[in-house]
Parts: C-alpha cells; structure tokens; sequence
C-alpha cells in the first residue's frame, strides 16, 4: 500500500496500530530488564536479549518505519547492508581466537 | 534560485515507490547501520578477547540500569509522537503536528538529561589499582573503588592524553560492599603505592571507552535530530502554506531517522546495561 | 519506466541569472560541481606527485640537499635542503592519503560521476542539488584539513597512509588532523553515494531501463554501494582512533604496551591493534574498486566509441561489476595474512581474493574482445584508454602472489606490493582519467583538446610511467622493503642501486611529459577547436545535449529507444544509432 494517498479513516487504522506497538515496546523493554536480574548462563543472557532486542527493532522498523508496505528493492537493499553487517561483526573476532604465535 | 525541476521530488518511483527524499534517507540508514556495525564490531572483539577480569561480567555492576530503563521508555515515547505528527500532517492537521513535535522534541531533551545525568555520575566516580595489597578494614584489596574526599590533594592531568596521576598521595573513601554498610572512612593512599588511578569516564576500561563511544555518537545523532525538528516545528508553517506534501515528506523523513536512533538504542541497551 | 519528465523542460536559461558566487562557487548545478571536484582534485594530484618526487630524490641520491626546493622547506621537513626521516615518513603518509582520498576517487567519482552521469540518464541534475554542494565543501574542508596538517607542530601524519596504531596513537598532532580530515571526506563520500544512487535509479529518462544504461553509469552505481556500506566503519574506526588519543582510551591498545622503553601504565591496555586493521582494510579494500571502477567506466565508453562496435559482452560486464563490488567486502583481510592471523581466515581470504579475481578478468577479457576486428580510431582518449588494459592487466595479475598466503610471506611489505597497486591506480586508473578527460573535455567547454600536444602526452607518459614501476617488481622480488628512508643505510652506504635511480628519474621525466597536458588544457579551453554536440559520434545521451550543456542540460528531456552501444547496425546508413534517436522498423 503506498502512503502517498491515504484517507483519514486508513491513518486512524494506522494511529491505533501506532498505540498498541509502543505498549508492546514498554512490555518487551519489561522483559528484557526482568529477564537481566534472573542472571542467566552469558550464552542463555546473550540470546534472551537479543532476541527481545530484535522483535522489538523489527516493530519499530516495520510499523513506525512503515518498513513493511514499502517494495521489494528496498528490502534488497537492506539485506544486502544486513549480510555486510554481519560480516563486519562475526569476522574480525574469529581473530582473537584463530591466531598463531601469542595466543 | 534555479527552477531546474527534479523528477521524482515528490512522486514516488514506480520502481522504488519512494519519492526522492524517502530513498535517500534510508539510503543514509543504511550507511548509518555499518556505521554502528563497526562500532558493535568493536565491542564484540573487545569482549571476547578481554583477559578475565578486564570486563564485567554484567553491565549493572557499573552502569544504573534503572535510569537506563526509563531512558529507553522516553525515546520509545519520542518515536510514538514522532509518527502521530506525520499521521496528524496526514489527516491535513498542521496545529496536532507541531504540538507532536514540540513533544518529541522535548522526550529528546529528557533524554539527554538523564543521560548527562548518568555521565556525570561516572566521571565523579574513582578506581585505584594498588602496587601491592593494601588492607581495608579486614580484607586485603589490590584495588578500591569510591568517591574522592573534599580534602585530597588535586591529581595531576597528563598534557599528552588526560591521564591522571597522584602527587603526594589521594583520600578516597571506598563504596559500600554490596550488601554491606555504607560508606566506611576514607582511606589515605601514597603515591608510592598507586599502580593507576582513574575516574569512570571512557579511559577507565576498553568497557567503558565502548559505552562512552557508542552512548556519546548515539547522543550526537540525537542532538542533530532535535536540531532538524526544531527547524521544522519553526518553518512548518511556511513550508506548509507552500507545500502541504513537502512538509508532509520532510517530516516522514526526519521521522525514518528518528526512529533508527531509537532503533539503535533499543539495541545499544541491553548490550551495554544488560549483558 | 515513469513518464512524469514532460515538464521538467524550458528552463534553460534561469542559469544566467545568477550572481556569480552562486554560479561558480557555491553552485547547485552538477555539472560546475563536477568540474570544481576535477579541478581540486587535479591539483590535489600535482601536490601529492610533488612529495612523490621529493621522496624520489631521497632515495635515489640519500643525504643530499633536493635541488630547487629544498631550501624553501622548513627544518622540521629538511634540514638544511636535506630531507629528514620525520619528513619523509610524512611525505609517504600524505602522497598515499592525498593520492586516494584526495585526488583519484573524487576524479573518478566526484569529477566524472558528477558531471556524465545524469547526463548519460538524461536527467536535468542529481536528485538532491543541495546535497551535492555540500558534499563538494565538505571534501573541500577534509582537503584543506589535510594540507594544514603541515603547518601545525609536529608536521603532518607520518603513520603511513594506512595509520597502524599503536604507533599512529603516539605520533604527533599530525595525526589528529589526518582523522579529523578523514572523518570529513568519508561524510563527504557518504553524501555523494547517496546522491548517485537516487539519481541512478530514481532519474533515468523514460526508456532508459537499467540493461540499457551505459556501463559507465553502472560502474558509478556499483562504486556508490561501495562508498556507502564500506566507508562508516572507517569513520567508526576514525572515531576510536581521536578517542585512543584525545581521550587516553584503550581500543587499540593492548595491555603490557611499552613505548620508547617507556611502560604505558596509566592506559586501560586490553585493546587490539588488529581490530584497527580489520576496519581500515574493511574499507580499503572496496576502496581499491572505488578507484579502478570509475576507470573501466570511462574506458569502456571511449572502446565503444572508438571501435565502432558495440562492447563485446555487455551483459557479462555488467554482471562481473556487481559480483566485484559485491565480493570486494569480503576480501579485506587479505591485507593481513601477516599479522599472526590464523589459517582458517588466511584460508577462507585467500579463496575470495582468488575468486575476485575473476570478475576483474572478465571485465578485461571483454574489453579486448571489444577490439577484435574493429576499425579502430586511434585518437588521444583511444591509446590512453588502449594503454589502461595491459597496465591494469599487469597490475591486476601481480596482484594474485600477494592473495596467495604462502608467496605473501616473502613479497609483503616489499616494493613488490608498491609497484602492484601503482600499476592498478597509477597507468591504470590514471591513464583512465586522462582519457576520460580528452574524451569529455568538447562535451564540458565546447572544444577540442589538441591531438597533437596529446600524443606528445600520451607517448612519453607511457614510457616514463613504466620506468617508474616496473624495477619495483624486481626490486621487490629481490627483498627491498618499503618505507625505507635511506635504501643504503643496510648496504654501509653503497650508492643507491641503478634500478631506484631508473625509477627516481622516470618520475621526474613523467613529470616533464605532464607538461604539454597543462599547456593543451589550458590552451584548448580558450582557443580549441569549436566542435558541435556530438564531436565523436557516439551514442550514449550526454551527446544529445549541447556542448556545453546549458542549466537544466537537456533542451527537450531525452526519450530512449535502444541499448547504449548501437554501433555499425548493418542496414543503416549511420554508423551509430544514438540512444535518444527513434528508429524506423
């Protein structure tokens, strides 16, 4: 659905979509500082946190960001900085581990 | 001014369904997501090759996660008023947008307050690591956290990189061990005995030179986003009267970035409060 | 595509109306914002060859005073005429920033991409004029940030243009204004790739689908994806290195670190060298692609032009320049195989720098095969687009015993890996860049450069240009390291060995061959031959506008009808079906 005609009535729709995520963000920020204070295993923590982190990021950039009506080449684009976001995060640790002489 | 028309300023592209404007922003997004990537990049790498110890085992031992908390639900809040002014310029309702703005625009101030808030907390708050084990009260430390004293001598600042170094020796008085008692008496330290001394500001730790760095450019790109909705909560209404879908785009805009700041914070708070 | 360009016609002349600071200086107008990238960047390129040739004397006749300048330098730079080890170290650290971030990529990207590419789409300027002058200023400022360095205690950065900490972290303030500078150029790259994205994909005239683009116009988008994912983690990396010295943090600092037998015991410690180098070269490497893409842009369209054929390929071309940019952000720590990495990433960065390597023949296979058969038309912006291929053919294939772990070892950090990457950037990119600007110079003043004073460029360039870079290989090979200020000092002061004096004086006399291209330049922009829109006869749509090309550029928007390389079409009577003409059935 593009956003360049839209009636009063389909933003309203879009208002109370608005409401109902940003209870579900407080709910979710709850979760993840609750779930800190259980001090879970690091991997168990890492993975809890992430993963809330994550939902929530994805209504922000779905719903606030209007994310999920626009079309495909933007999702293209997107992935494609994802995968290099990737790389950059997971590759250069794998150095302080696959080393040879100091460690 | 030139009158040269651009296409696609306003229309959106059959393609791309965006007009100009909205593609270049998330075009910029997408710079801004390696941007933080490096940055996250760094902290992973940090982590996991920190010798034991260095980093704390979780981020509350230092850092308040309660303001932190409710930091997060203020810039939550901002992105929510955020997008209810652009829908308001949606429904043609110029008065509701600004209003929506000047909240936003206030959260961000919040926002920042409560951060210099927890900064200042820091940069008051000393460690010293010791040259040999010193006792205090009954245990035997290496190293002692607290609060500088009113009468200790001033430490002496490094021209070359802002370190600090003690003179004749330092009065700190130690925090509360958790579960403790409150602050017991300040302990007079020598010179002599001190390995290093610093505040809780970014030199302190590789883990607190990451949440200096990556709060501190998080911070920056919230100033500049109150600096552009200033601007539009002050021109809205000649830009308005001029085009009611340029205001309409330039908000929509101002707000995608809006909520990729909030967007990193989301994930900037658990990593570095949480984890 | 869209059809919504009818109206974006008839303004032509507004343009005039103008005071001239708006015009000239602080202009939206991409065309005089390209033209103000060429002419900064060209003398950028002048300054940063001036230190080249400055080193070039140190080491050919070490310890003595440099003729002509040496008495204008300050004492901290050459004491007494002779240059000094700060000097030279500061030298070889600004020629390798000013040469890559200064000069080339805002010729290749800034200079061409600006001027040709919404040209080439028919588009009436970029899609966000503003930004665009932005982005030139804020090149500008990182330029002058740069040059200012010089100045200020301590002299310019002298960490190599690669900056390593530790070492970078200690050195002089220098350095700071070299991250500062960065900081300004990465904003200033980032600005424009957004700019040519847009304007690529939004802004193409109708008809105009993207298999029918011309591969110059590809090549700037590909490089565009590659200035705007690859170049924030140098920023970020930029970031921390002001942090480490401003602030006394620990990024890239280990723990137990010793500086000039001084123990850094009031530094955190627990940071990584290598985590600098990760990010830089993460950067760096795609920067290699942003340096040569543009050129195999520039080239392809005067090959096209030049044979009379359509590219050979095209598709492959296309198709190879993505899977490049792609591939060039998985490559990176190829630059490390020395650092004490382990063989799994060795492993894994020595297969991709193969793989890579692929495209990038492709790319050049195709390009020879353009030639094959063809009646080809040897003018100026020809040889030196002719004489790109084997040069960066021999740049690009010295390049895979560096990507190979186990011949690495031997040829890091020699003059080896110093004549592969001039070959690639130098008689590789630059050439490009010359051609480009022979070949685009009628569309840009409405006049001919003389053929002439050309060949008289082109033909001494090409032979002094080898002379410089070729004894490098084998001077490499032999085990001569780079960043070295006195080659002789380890031979108890022998004189310097013939090959680095071949090399120093082919630099000076490639110097002297640039001459008659200043004079032509200058001398064709007052009183060249007038040609009209379409001097070459070429197909491509920046010919369809006038030479030059007034405010706004099109005087009715172009409509495109065919592929971009419709050349020698059997049965018409032209041989060439330019993009905007529509053809009978």
């Amino acid at each position: 659905m593009s956003h360049h005609e839209m009636s009063v009535a389909d933003v309203k729709k879009h208002v109370r979509v608005y409401i109902g995520v940003f209870a579900l963000l407080l709910v979710l920020t709850g979760v993840t500082v609750g779930v800190s204070y259980l001090h879970l295993s690091i991997g168990a923590a890492v993975g809890v946190a992430l993963l809330v982190a994550s939902i929530k990021g994805t209504m922000v950039a779905c719903y606030f960001m209007h994310l999920i009506s626009e079309k495909a080449m933007l999702f293209w684009i997107l992935a494609l900085c994802g995968f290099f976001f990737l790389v950059l995060l997971l590759v250069p640790v794998i150095t302080v581990h696959d080393s040879v002489g100091v460690h | 001014m030139s009158t040269t028309v651009i296409p696609h300023d306003l229309e959106p592209h059959p393609l791309t369904g965006m007009y100009n404007g909205k593609f270049g922003i998330w075009l910029f997004l997408a710079s801004e997501v390696m941007l933080f990537g490096a940055l996250f990049s760094t902290y992973v790498l940090l982590r996991v090759g920190a010798p034991p110890g260095q980093w704390p085992a979780h981020g509350s031992e230092i850092l308040n996660v309660p303001l932190a908390t409710l930091n997060t639900a203020v810039l939550i809040g901002s992105s929510v008023t955020m997008v209810m002014s652009w829908a308001a310029l949606k429904m043609k309702k110029l008065g509701a947008a600004r209003v929506w703005l000047t909240v936003t625009f206030l959260c961000a101030g919040a926002f920042l307050v409560v951060k210099y808030f927890e900064y200042t907390d820091k940069f008051s708050h000393y460690q010293v690591w010791l040259n040999e084990p010193i006792k205090v009260g009954e245990h035997e430390v290496t190293t002692i956290k607290g609060h500088l004293t009113a009468d200790c001598p001033k430490l002496e600042v490094s021209e070359k990189n802002g370190a600090y170094s003690v003179t004749e020796h330092v009065m700190i008085t130690p925090d509360a061990e958790p579960g403790g008692h409150a602050h017991g008496e300040a302990v007079k330290i020598e010179a002599s005995k001190v390995k290093r001394i610093s505040n809780f500001g970014p030199r302190h730790s590789p883990y607190l030179a990451t949440y200096f760095t990556m709060t501190g450019l998080h911070g920056l790109h919230i100033v500049g986003g109150m600096v552009v909705i200033l601007y539009f909560i002050l021109t809205g209404g000649s830009i308005w009267k001029r085009s009611q879908e340029k205001y309409t785009n330039r908000i929509e805009c101002t707000g995608l970035y809006w909520h990729f700041v909030d967007l990193v914070w989301i994930f900037l708070f658990p990593v570095l409060y949480l984890l | 595509m869209s059809g919504h360009h009818d109206h974006s016609h008839g303004h032509g002349d507004h343009g005039h109306d103008l005071p001239f600071w708006r015009k000239y200086i602080f202009s939206v107008d991409h065309k005089v914002i390209g033209c103000q990238y060429t002419f900064t960047a060209l003398l950028f390129l002048f300054f940063g060859f001036t230190l080249m040739m400055i080193m070039r004397w140190q080491l050919a006749y070490p310890g003595q005073p440099i003729p002509f300048i040496g008495k204008y330098l300050s004492d901290d730079i050459a004491a007494d005429g002779v240059l000094v080890g700060d000097g030279y170290n500061a030298f070889g650290a600004m020629h390798g920033t000013i040469m890559v971030f200064l000069a080339i990529v805002p010729l290749g990207v800034g200079g061409f991409g600006n001027y040709i590419l919404p040209l080439q789409i028919g588009a009436p300027d970029m899609a966000f004029p503003k930004l665009n002058m932005a982005s030139y200023w804020v090149y500008f400022c990182g330029g002058v940030t740069m040059i200012a360095s010089f100045f200020i205690k301590g002299g310019a950065a002298a960490s190599g243009w690669t900056s390593y900490p530790p070492l970078s972290v200690f050195a002089s303030s220098g350095q700071t204004m070299w991250l500062w500078g960065m900081v300004l150029l990465i904003t200033s790259s980032l600005l424009g790739s957004v700019n040519f994205i847009v304007t690529t994909v939004q802004m193409r005239v109708k008809g105009l689908s993207f298999f029918r683009l011309p591969f110059f116009v590809w090549a700037q988008l590909v490089t565009s994806f590659l200035l705007l994912l690859a170049f924030p983690p140098l920023e970020a990396a930029g970031v921390l290195q002001l942090m480490d010295r401003l602030a006394g943090t620990s990024f890239f600092m280990p723990s137990g670190l010793v500086y000039a037998t001084e123990p850094q015991n009031q530094l955190a410690g627990g940071g990584s060298p290598l985590l600098w180098q990760h990010l830089f070269w993460f950067l760096a490497h795609p920067e290699v692609y942003v340096l040569i893409l543009p050129a195999m842009g520039i080239v392809s369209e005067i090959i096209a032009t030049n044979t009379r054929k359509p590219l050979w390929g095209y598709k492959s071309l296309v198709y190879s320049a993505i899977f490049l940019g792609f591939m060039s952000f998985i490559v990176w720590a190829h630059h490390m195989f020395m650092t004490g990495m382990g063989t799994t990433l060795s492993t894994f960065f020595q297969a991709t720098t193969m793989i890579i390597s692929v495209p990038s023949v492709i790319i050049l296979t195709c390009l020879i095969l353009s030639l094959y058969g063809a009646s080809i038309r040897f003018n100026v912006p020809m040889l030196f687009a002719l004489a790109f291929l084997p040069m960066f053919a021999i740049g690009g294939l010295t390049g895979l015993p560096l990507g190979l772990t186990a011949s690495d070892i031997h040829l890091h950090d020699t003059y080896y890996v110093i004549g592969h990457f001039h070959y690639v950037v130098a008689p590789g990119t630059i050439f490009a860049i010359f051609a480009g600007i022979y070949y685009w110079f009628p569309k840009v003043t409405g006049r001919k450069m003389s053929e002439f004073l050309g060949k008289l460029h082109f033909w001494p360039s090409f032979l002094f240009i080898n002379a410089v870079f070729m004894p490098m290989f084998f001077q490499g090979m032999a085990g001569l390291l780079r960043r070295q200020y006195d080659q002789t000092e380890q031979l108890h002061g022998a004189v310097a060995h013939g090959l680095t004096k071949m090399s120093s004086y082919g630099a000076w006399l490639l110097a002297i061959a640039q001459l008659p291209f200043i004079i032509n330049f200058f001398y064709s922009m007052f009183a060249g031959k007038k040609v009209g829109a379409n001097p070459w006869e070429s197909t491509t749509l920046e010919w369809a506008a006038p030479s030059p090309p007034p405010h706004g550029n099109f005087d009715k928007t172009p409509v495109v009808y065919c592929g971009p390389y419709e050349y020698s079409v059997p049965g018409k009577s032209k041989d060439y079906c330019p993009q905007h003409v529509a053809q009978e059935a």
